[in-house]
């Protein structure tokens, strides 16, 4: 497909790295000449100097016909124009970056539908719903909801001495009733898909399959200690921290927010609710810290700007012995050195709007013979979780799964089947109109039958 | 430095190499020189050996490039594939020196076309020597006019970030402008064009009653601007027809590329627009009357004038170095017009050399800027060309260009001069090679040679075609200590 990305940022490049790596078309536009040559040096694309709101320079992008136009400059006005000119010049599909919080009112299903923008993006928002997954099941790294929030996948640390460690899979089953699968693992660098002899080690992420009513009770046969979130401390009160504090007072959760600056705070005051506490004060001081309680909080998040001081003062929360902690890293190197030095939740926005787009581009796809409904990239990109609707087209219908022979590295993880949700051992089959959520690493899997690469003759079995 | 991507892509250049010589295997296997064919066989297997031996024994561990490694590939790339490419020569004793051979194998790659063949058979007036060599010949002509890593791209499965540093590094021209989003597309594109063009050249040729054999080696000179020659007076024999065939399409291989994907994508307005292409233009209407008006005595009727002084033009313009009259015994003020092209050469993003018309028409625009600044010290100006502002750092970068440019025709001229030819010839011998024209005046004009030159003279003009083609850098760090010496 083809791709025009304006805006060559943070999140504009990220963008731009996943779509190359999706096999798209892709035009880069930025008004700034030398982020233009970069881009172009670095990534197979074209780039080309502009503004995205500009007729001409939209034409010169071929905005007419392209796919999907996604404008991520920095200003929201300029992206809805940018869009709405697109949009009119003839792209089909148009992304707006709109991140201002008064626009992500009321005024923003009007606008997205004035304007034909197809969709909206939110970052910050994207961000804040991430953090409060992750708040909720806090042993969790990272947690990711499937097919209507039936599924979710429960990244993990084993740590020594839990019932995970020193575990063949296959005997999981035969110790546990609860139904879980284990669907990733990451050991150092690598990632695994594992099989049933794969011998669990502690320090190992794993990443767990389960249902959304049973992973409570599965958590805590596996031994790992649940302590809701009741109190969490913000540190940095940008646009995240807003919409983070705002659900988490919706759902009666003590919120404290430390913010340097005294307008920020003032205004952060005037739109949350008066349960959430705003705390003006240098967040890296750790007096101040100290006073506002981080002994006693249940959750730490670094949310400030910058990305050294929330590794840094993460790790201080760490060695206060904080619960949960969860710091935020927009630099891809800083937090894969940050999760080498032992720190567990790492977020990283423009990750989360990069996949965002790739399960847009993919769904769009749909029509030209992938049958993806959505898109997860999992262990930094090198897992993919997809989900796919069976067709009636499907040729291994009602075969149980111990008779087909799944390609390497990839694994049938979930199925739903009207609305019960499943998951599967090697007696269970898929049939057509069921969902199903398949694992798969270094694969490129376009319809559910790619996943398969024969069937296993009666007699093998 | 990542030195395994560096080889492997080497490696896989050469496995290409491999496969180009199966075509003048071909050749000869049609004309029965079974020695000849036998040698190609070897020569094809030496290149897939070393081919294999860098890529599968160095199997890089990652593919990152950065800018010195695009550089440094391209330049070991046509180095590797030249001291493989000269084998044939030597082999079949055809040309008994190697450093003979490997000069006309850079010749070829080059597009050059400077030759040290000086035996002609006395009956038909052709080289004498084989038909497969003399397809190689100008084969590597073909081959090296659009950038044997160029081809590489087109044909690999998979792109890799970066890619473009390579590209960069191989098509001429101060910037490089993609046509489409993804290098190996836009390689492809670029191939698909000059494959078309040099059939289309082919087939004219043949109607215009070219022999198969001439036609072949004629397009393929013609497309890569290469100008390898196989008869003793040039294209002088050939019919007029012919003649302007290969005039029109000399001077067509000259225009960049991405105009053509512009006509083919129907927006021949922005063709139109191109600056570059208006100069070009331009300055080939005005030198070729020049030079007809000059000539007209010599020739008597104005339509021969016309068509020697467009031929010339164009070859010299679009530093093919074809000749249909020797231009070496014009007026001066017609060698001087000549000249001045050979330093020019056609516009960037084709298969011409020299220094290209977008590099001198912002010289002459920064030129006229700085001219302004002394009459009003305070004016604020930029540089624009096609309506855009042009960044001052692509300014400098040109101007340093032509200072190094200019410094290395200089020490070629210099190093060349030891052999005792005069001045003219010397300072055009140096010129004409690494601008990659070919010929010059004097002893190295259209009827003459550079075989007359001493070893040592071959080697600083077979660097510098190289340097030409390559548009110095790649090939200068090769040569600096710091490129190799980690601090």
């Amino acid at each position: 497909m083809k791709v025009i990305v304006a805006g060559c940022g943070k999140v504009g490049k990220t963008i731009i790295a996943s779509m190359v790596k999706e096999n798209h078309d892709v035009v880069a536009m930025d008004t700034n000449p030398k982020v233009v040559s970069a881009v172009n040096n670095e990534y197979d694309v074209m780039s080309l100097c502009g503004n995205a709101t500009s007729y001409d320079d939209l034409k010169e992008a071929g905005a007419g016909g392209c796919d999907i136009f996604i404008a991520v400059t920095s200003s929201d006005e300029l992206n809805m124009l940018a869009c709405f000119a697109a949009k009119r010049m003839g792209a089909k599909y148009t992304v707006a970056r709109i991140r201002e919080a008064e626009y992500n009112k009321k005024s923003l299903v009007f606008m997205k539908e004035q304007l034909e923008i197809s969709l909206v993006l939110n970052p910050e928002k994207l961000t804040s719903e991430a953090l409060y997954n992750l708040l909720k099941l806090p042993s969790a790294c990272k947690v990711e909801t499937f097919a209507d929030r039936r599924f979710e996948m429960i990244e993990l640390i084993v740590r020594k001495k839990t019932p995970l460690d020193g575990v063949r899979l296959s005997e999981i089953r035969k110790k546990q009733s609860y139904k879980f699968l284990v669907c990733e693992v990451q050991r150092g660098d690598e990632v695994f898909i594992p099989n049933g002899n794969f011998l669990i080690h502690s320090g190992d992420k794993v990443g767990i399959m389960c249902e959304r009513e049973e992973t409570h009770r599965t958590l805590k046969t596996l031994g790992f200690l649940q302590k809701e979130c009741k109190e969490a401390i913000i540190l940095g009160g940008g646009k995240i921290a807003y919409y983070l504090a705002q659900k988490l007072s919706e759902n009666h959760s003590a919120v404290k927010i430390i913010e340097k600056n005294e307008d920020k705070c003032v205004e952060l005051c005037e739109n949350l609710p008066s349960q959430v506490t705003v705390v003006h004060g240098n967040g890296m001081s750790q007096d101040l810290l100290s006073e506002e309680g981080i002994d006693g909080t249940d959750a730490f998040i670094a949310l400030t700007g910058k990305d050294e001081e929330n590794i840094l003062i993460s790790f201080y929360a760490i060695s206060r012995q904080v619960p949960k902690i969860v710091c935020k890293v927009n630099t891809e190197e800083l937090s894969a050195i940050a999760e080498k030095l032992g720190m567990d939740s790492i977020i990283t926005p423009k990750r989360l709007v990069a996949d965002v787009l790739v399960r847009y581009a993919r769904a769009l796809q749909n029509s030209m013979g992938s049958t993806v409904e959505k898109l997860y990239s999992i262990a930094g990109g090198q897992v993919e979780a997809l989900e796919f609707i069976v067709t009636d087209k499907f040729e291994y219908s009602s075969v149980p799964l111990k008779n087909l022979k799944l390609k390497e590295d990839v694994l049938v993880a979930g199925i739903i089947r009207q609305g019960q949700t499943l998951v599967p051992g090697g007696d269970d089959y898929i049939i057509p109109g069921d969902r199903v959520v398949v694992f798969a690493k270094g694969n490129r899997i376009g319809t559910l039958s790619d996943a398969i690469s024969e069937r296993r003759s009666a007699e093998n079995k | 430095m990542n030195y395994r991507m560096i080889f492997s892509t080497v490696g896989k250049v050469l496995f290409v190499e491999a496969v180009c010589f199966v075509l003048p295997f071909l050749v000869s296997l049609c004309y029965g020189e079974f020695m000849t064919m036998l040698w190609f066989g070897v020569c094809a297997l030496i290149a897939l050996a070393s081919g294999f031996c860098l890529s599968f024994f160095l199997k890089p561990k990652s593919t990152a490039i950065y800018s010195k490694e695009g550089l440094i590939t391209v330049a070991l790339t046509w180095v590797f594939m030249s001291v493989i490419g000269a084998l044939p020569f030597v082999m079949t004793g055809a040309v008994p020196s190697y450093i003979d051979a490997l000069f006309e194998t850079v010749s070829g790659f080059t597009t050059t076309g400077a030759s040290i063949l000086t035996e002609f058979d006395p009956g038909t007036g052709y080289l004498a020597m084989d038909k497969g060599l003399l397809f190689w010949r100008s084969f590597t002509h073909w081959i090296g006019g659009m950038g044997v890593l160029v081809f590489v791209t087109a044909i690999s499965g998979k792109s890799s970030d970066r890619q473009i540093y390579i590209l960069k590094a191989e098509i001429p021209g101060p910037t490089m402008d993609k046509i489409v989003p993804r290098s190996r597309d836009t390689a492809k594109i670029l191939y698909l064009m000059y494959f078309g063009m040099t059939i289309v050249t082919f087939i004219l040729l043949v109607c215009g009653g070219m022999s198969f054999f001439d036609g072949i080696i004629h397009a393929l000179g013609t497309a890569g601007t290469g100008g390898f020659g196989i008869r003793v007076d040039g294209c002088a024999s050939y019919s007029p027809f012919c003649q302007w065939v290969i005039a029109i399409f000399m001077f067509l291989f000259g225009v960049n590329f991405n105009l053509y994907y512009l006509i083919l994508v129907g927006k021949i307005k922005d063709v139109l627009k191109s600056s570059e292409l208006k100069l070009y233009v331009l300055l080939v209407v005005l030198a070729t009357a020049a030079i007809s008006i000059n000539i007209l005595s010599l020739y008597g009727s104005f339509g021969v004038a016309l068509r020697h002084s467009f031929f010339q033009v164009a070859t010299i313009s679009s530093t093919t170095g074809f000749s249909s009259a020797n231009f070496d015994t014009w007026p001066a003020f017609s060698k001087a017009i000549l000249l001045f092209f050979m330093f020019t050469g056609a516009c960037a993003g084709s298969t011409a050399g020299g220094v290209k018309l977008s590099r001198v028409m912002l010289l002459l625009k920064s030129g006229n800027r700085e001219l302004k600044k002394v009459l009003h010290p305070r004016t604020a100006s930029v540089v624009k060309a096609d309506g855009k502002k042009v960044d001052e750092s692509v300014i400098s970068a040109t101007g340093n260009y032509l200072a190094i440019y200019l410094a290395c025709i200089l020490v070629i001229f210099l190093a060349i001069s030891v052999d005792g030819f005069n001045v003219e010839t010397n300072f055009t011998a140096s010129v004409s090679c690494f601008n990659n024209v070919g010929p010059g005046f004097g002893a190295v004009g259209p009827s003459g040679s550079y075989a007359g030159y001493s070893a040592f003279s071959k080697i600083v003009l077979t660097l510098g075609m190289l340097l030409g083609r390559l548009e110095i850098y790649p090939l200068l760090l090769v040569f600096i200590p710091n490129t190799w010496i980690k601090r």
